[in-house]
Parts: C-alpha cells; sequence; structure tokens
C-alpha cells in the first residue's frame, strides 16, 4: 500500500514540474490580457513607441524597441564570444585534452559562469565603461556595445563547455584515419572534427544565444535605458528583460499589464531558442 | 596540394591562435575579481558583518567628516540565506522526488516531455520568475515578502536539481536495485535506503551548484523582496539581500564606496560554492 503512495508521491513531484511550466504560460498570459487588448497582439510587438503619459489617453506601450534591442545585444555578443569560445573549446577538447592545463583553463572558464550578473555590471560599468569613453566610442559609454561586450564574457563558458564535449566525442578513428593520410593537425581539425562535430556546436551557441537574450542586470547597468530603437552599435537603449527590471516596480494598470506581456514574450523567445538547441542536441547525440 | 611547409606553418599558427585566444579568455576572470578584491577588501572588518545598512545621511555625515561610512550589510546577508534557505526546502525535495520519477521512468512520453519543460525552464531568464513570484505571491499576499523571492528563487533551483537527481540516479548498475528488490524490500525502502544514498554526491553537488547559482540573483528579488533596511526575520515581510544591497549602493551616491565590499563578499561566497561543488564532484564520481 505504502509503495503505492510513494509512487503517486513520485509522480505528483513530476506532474508538479509541469503545471509550473503551464502555470507560468498561463499567468504570463493572463497579466498580458489587458496590453494585447488595448493595442492588439501585433499591434503591441510592432509598435516601438514607449510612452507612459500621466493621463491614460497619452499611454501607448509596444515592444518593437526592446525586442530590437535584444536582438542587436545578444547577436552581437554572441559574435564576440565566438573568437574566444571556440579555441577554449578546442584548447579543452582537443589540443590539451585530459591534460591538467585543460583542466585549469575549463576550471577558470568555468568560473566566468558563477560570477553574478550584478558584479558583472558593476565590473562593465566602473571599468569598462571609461575605457569605451577614453577610446572616444561613446560619449557616456554606455549602449549597446558596452552591454555586448560584457554579455560577450558571460555566455563564453556556456558556449565553451558544451561545444568541447562535442569535440570530445569526436570517434578516435576517424581522426586517426585522417592523420595516417599525413593530414596535419589543422587539418583534421578543418576536415573531421569541425564538419562531425558542428551541428553540436551550432546548438551549443543557440543555448548561450538564449542565455544572453534572458540576461538582466549586467545588460541594465549598462545599455542606458532609453526606450527607443538604437540607432547603432554605439547607440543607448534597452532590451526586454533590462525595460522589466527598470520599469516593473512602479508599474501599475495598463504599463503594468504591457511589461508582462513583454515578459511572456521573452519566456516564449527563450523558450523557442532553447527548444531548438536542446532539439539539435538530440539529434546530434543519436 | 600546397607544399608541406606551408601546411605545417599553418598548423602551427592554429595551435598558437587557439592558445593565445584562449589564454585572453582567462584576462577577464582575473581583471574582475582583482578590481573587486583591489576595491573591496577595505570596508570588510566586523562591523561590515553584524551592522545593517546605514541611511543615506549617515552616509553622507560620515563622507563629510572623513569618517569610514559606518554600518554593514547584515540584513543583506541575513535575507540572502533565509531566502535561499526557504528556497531550498521547497526545490530540493520537489527535485529530488522529479528527479527520481525521471531516472524510473526513463522511457515513456510524460517523461520525455517532463525532462524537455525541465531543460526549458533551466533556459528561463530569471527576470521572468521574478514577475511569476510577483503574480503568485506578492499579489495573494498584498505586499512584497521574503517569501515572493523565496519562490522565484525555488523555481530556478528546480532544473538543476532534477537533472543532476537525474543523471546520478541512471548512472547506478540495475544490480543495486535488483539485489533490493530481490531481498523482498518494499520499492520506496530500495529507492529511499539503497539507490539514493548511492547517489548522494551527485545529488548533493546538484543542490550545491543550484545553491551557488541563486544566491547572487538580483533580477528576480527586485520585484519580489524588494529590500529592508533592518534585519528581517519575518518571511510575509519584504527583506533585503547582499545583491539588492549592491543595487541599492550603486543607485545611492553617498554609499557608493560599500559597492566593492559587498560585491566581494557576494563573489568569495558564490565562488567558493561553486569550486566546493565540483571538488566534491570529482571526489563522489561513481
Amino acid at each position: 500500500m505504502s509503495d503505492k503512495i510513494f509512487r503517486s508521491l513520485l509522480l505528483v513531484s513530476a506532474l508538479i514540474l509541469l503545471l509550473i511550466f503551464a502555470g507560468m504560460f498561463f499567468s504570463l498570459s493572463k497579466g498580458a490580457v489587458p496590453a494585447f487588448r488595448e493595442f492588439g497582439f501585433f499591434g503591441f510587438i510592432f509598435s516601438d513607441k514607449w510612452i507612459s503619459g500621466t493621463g491614460q489617453s497619452t499611454e501607448q506601450y509596444g515592444a518593437l524597441a526592446f525586442i530590437a534591442g535584444t536582438l542587436m545585444t545578444s547577436i552581437l555578443a554572441l559574435l564576440i564570444c565566438l573568437p574566444f569560445s571556440l579555441p577554449v573549446a578546442f584548447f579543452v577538447g582537443e589540443y590539451f585534452r585530459g591534460k591538467k592545463v585543460a583542466g585549469i583553463l575549463g576550471g577558470i572558464v568555468d568560473l566566468l559562469a558563477g560570477i553574478p550578473s550584478i558584479v558583472y555590471g558593476l565590473w562593465g560599468f566602473y571599468a569598462l565603461r571609461p575605457l569605451i569613453q577614453s577610446l572616444g566610442l561613446s560619449e557616456q559609454g554606455f549602449g549597446v556595445l558596452t552591454s555586448s561586450l560584457v554579455l560577450a564574457i558571460m555566455i563564453i563558458p556556456y558556449a565553451a563547455s558544451l561545444s568541447a564535449e562535442f569535440i570530445r566525442m569526436v570517434p578516435q578513428e576517424l581522426k586517426e584515419g585522417a592523420y595516417s593520410l599525413g593530414a596535419t593537425r589543422a587539418e583534421v581539425i578543418r576536415n573531421i572534427i569541425f564538419p562531425t562535430s558542428f551541428s553540436g556546436i551550432f546548438s551549443a551557441y543557440v543555448l548561450a544565444l538564449g542565455r544572453a537574450i534572458g540576461e538582466t542586470m549586467a545588460v541594465t547597468m549598462l545599455i542606458g535605458n532609453t526606450s527607443r530603437i538604437p540607432r547603432g552599435l554605439m547607440d543607448t537603449g534597452n532590451t526586454m528583460a533590462s525595460i522589466i527590471a527598470n520599469q516593473f516596480g512602479e508599474a501599475d494598470g495598463l504599463k503594468l499589464s504591457s511589461l508582462i506581456a513583454i515578459g511572456l514574450l521573452l519566456f516564449l523567445i527563450t523558450a523557442i531558442v532553447n527548444f531548438l538547441g536542446r532539439l539539435m542536441i538530440k539529434r546530434h547525440s543519436v | 596540394m600546397s607544399s608541406l611547409k606551408y601546411r605545417l606553418f599553418k598548423n602551427k599558427l592554429l595551435t598558437l591562435s587557439v592558445v593565445i585566444f584562449s589564454a585572453l579568455t582567462a584576462v577577464p576572470l582575473v581583471l574582475i575579481i582583482g578590481k573587486v578584491f583591489l576595491k573591496g577588501w577595505r570596508q570588510i572588518n566586523w562591523d561590515f558583518f553584524t551592522k545593517t545598512t546605514p541611511t543615506t545621511l549617515d552616509a553622507l555625515l560620515a563622507i563629510n567628516n572623513n569618517q569610514p561610512i559606518p554600518g554593514g550589510i547584515a540584513n543583506g546577508i541575513v535575507g540572502t540565506l533565509m531566502m535561499v534557505l526557504v528556497a531550498s526546502v521547497i526545490a530540493i525535495p520537489l527535485g529530488v522526488m522529479c528527479g527520481i520519477y525521471l531516472s524510473e521512468n526513463r522511457k515513456t512520453k510524460f517523461s520525455t516531455v517532463v525532462r524537455f519543460l525541465t531543460d526549458l525552464l533551466q533556459g528561463t531568464p530569471s527576470i521572468i520568475l521574478g514577475i511569476i513570484a510577483y503574480l503568485w505571491v506578492v499579489i495573494p499576499l498584498k505586499g512584497y515578502s521574503a517569501l515572493a523571492g523565496s519562490v522565484a528563487l525555488a523555481i530556478m533551483m528546480l532544473p538543476l536539481i532534477v537533472r543532476s537527481t537525474e543523471e546520478t540516479m541512471n548512472l547506478l548498475p540495475a544490480s543495486l536495485k535488483e539485489a533490493g528488490l530481490a531481498l523482498g524490500s518494499p520499492y520506496r525502502s530500495v529507492v529511499l535506503k539503497v539507490l539514493l544514498p548511492s547517489a548522494f554526491g551527485g545529488v548533493f553537488t546538484g543542490i550545491l551548484l543550484a545553491v551557488s547559482r541563486v544566491i547572487g540573483e538580483t533580477a528576480p528579488l527586485m520585484l519580489t523582496a524588494l529590500g529592508a533596511t533592518t534585519i528581517q526575520w519575518d518571511i510575509t515581510k519584504p527583506a533585503s539581500a547582499v545583491s539588492l544591497l549592491i543595487w541599492e549602493f550603486y543607485n545611492d551616491p553617498n554609499l557608493q564606496s560599500m559597492i566593492w565590499s559587498a560585491s566581494l563578499f557576494l563573489l568569495l561566497l558564490v565562488l567558493s560554492l561553486n569550486i566546493l561543488a565540483k571538488q566534491l564532484a570529482k571526489k563522489w564520481r561513481i
């Protein structure tokens, strides 16, 4: 009898997880309804106006500026992180595989993932921003580029450690076959390892992109918080996460609903990105 | 085919650039930890751990009199520990049970769905969990509270605990379970007294990693726990956290000098938990 209870307890715990996820989707959707009703679903997504007027009549909210800001910062971060995380992946997964140096570098890069987002933000604000100012890239030092640089550092560990795993999984016989034909290591990497592990590495970067999209504190402290589409890499803006962090506390009514609607969109976008990434990993490992 | 010399040159060039770019990746970690350490260690003393945060006015007076700012971050430390503790009480039993379920029912459709949702939950931005806890706890309780913060952190911890429990349980040999069942012990004792203790190392490191991941979180707490200037033991009242204090110091020009010491404390806490978890994982590998 009590075995039955135990088994159902296990089942219930799995069901709770399912319910949490479904409940999150439901609550966000419910909270977003007033905003969507006022501006229309697509009207809300494709409007770049974010005006919190004093009277009801002047209020106008849309998500486009923040979607643009999110895409710009996260894609730029991905591009910046690429030339660093890929070498780390090959360093750990191929060149010094199993050696002590690889363990040390892997450990150091993993520690980057442990640093709290707010500390990254502080470092970006007090160390990176003055550097950008002194280089004359932008007057205040805030903006898309500054945020992307810090984001890039933050996602390196995610991209690198997963890629290294896929690089390690390339069958030894394939590599040895190429070596026996006289290929150099660079040629083995280019013609054997990279093509074989490509879909895995690609999925690692998709998951890293998901991280960058949802990152909040560091971006909030560095992007400059202006509610419009950034006009360039040096311009200020806001991401979906940073507008929520900035304005949620003082919001009510239609504005609160609009922020929840942005939360819903962010939830859906990261869920889709993660879904695709996980799907590719599954395909790759089969 | 190009000449052997050229091919060997290309090979060396690739090796060299992999090593150089990998080494460069370690630089940000050194820079960030170095900056936080150099600027933060001076403020750390006994008062820092035992006193609560000063008001802006007190800080301003101290600055004008050229004295160190009085007070510390005791309210933040208590708040962080309390919220993480409550979150653990929620997330650990639920996560471990769900992990056991997934490991015991590996191939069912339901398990595949739950497993996938767990992965998606792990990729969900922390700010979204802040909104969720706001909708689920802050609104029904009609006020910000430490409990709301704990709920957000618990949802964040869940996927890590579920997957680490599941993966460790999957590694256990089937004979272990069979031997237990063959002795006639009921299913629940086999799971709780044989399988779970054998998997303890992996489960425990999973929990430690989950704690180290949420202990530095800021964004979800901004929407839920709000912050408090005094030590608060009541979980239905707003509470502070070390990360929230850093955010407050950052926004208050008079408290700037406390930013770094609070960051140093948080950084050391998170990184030592992180390193401890990984060392234990190595030691307890099945």
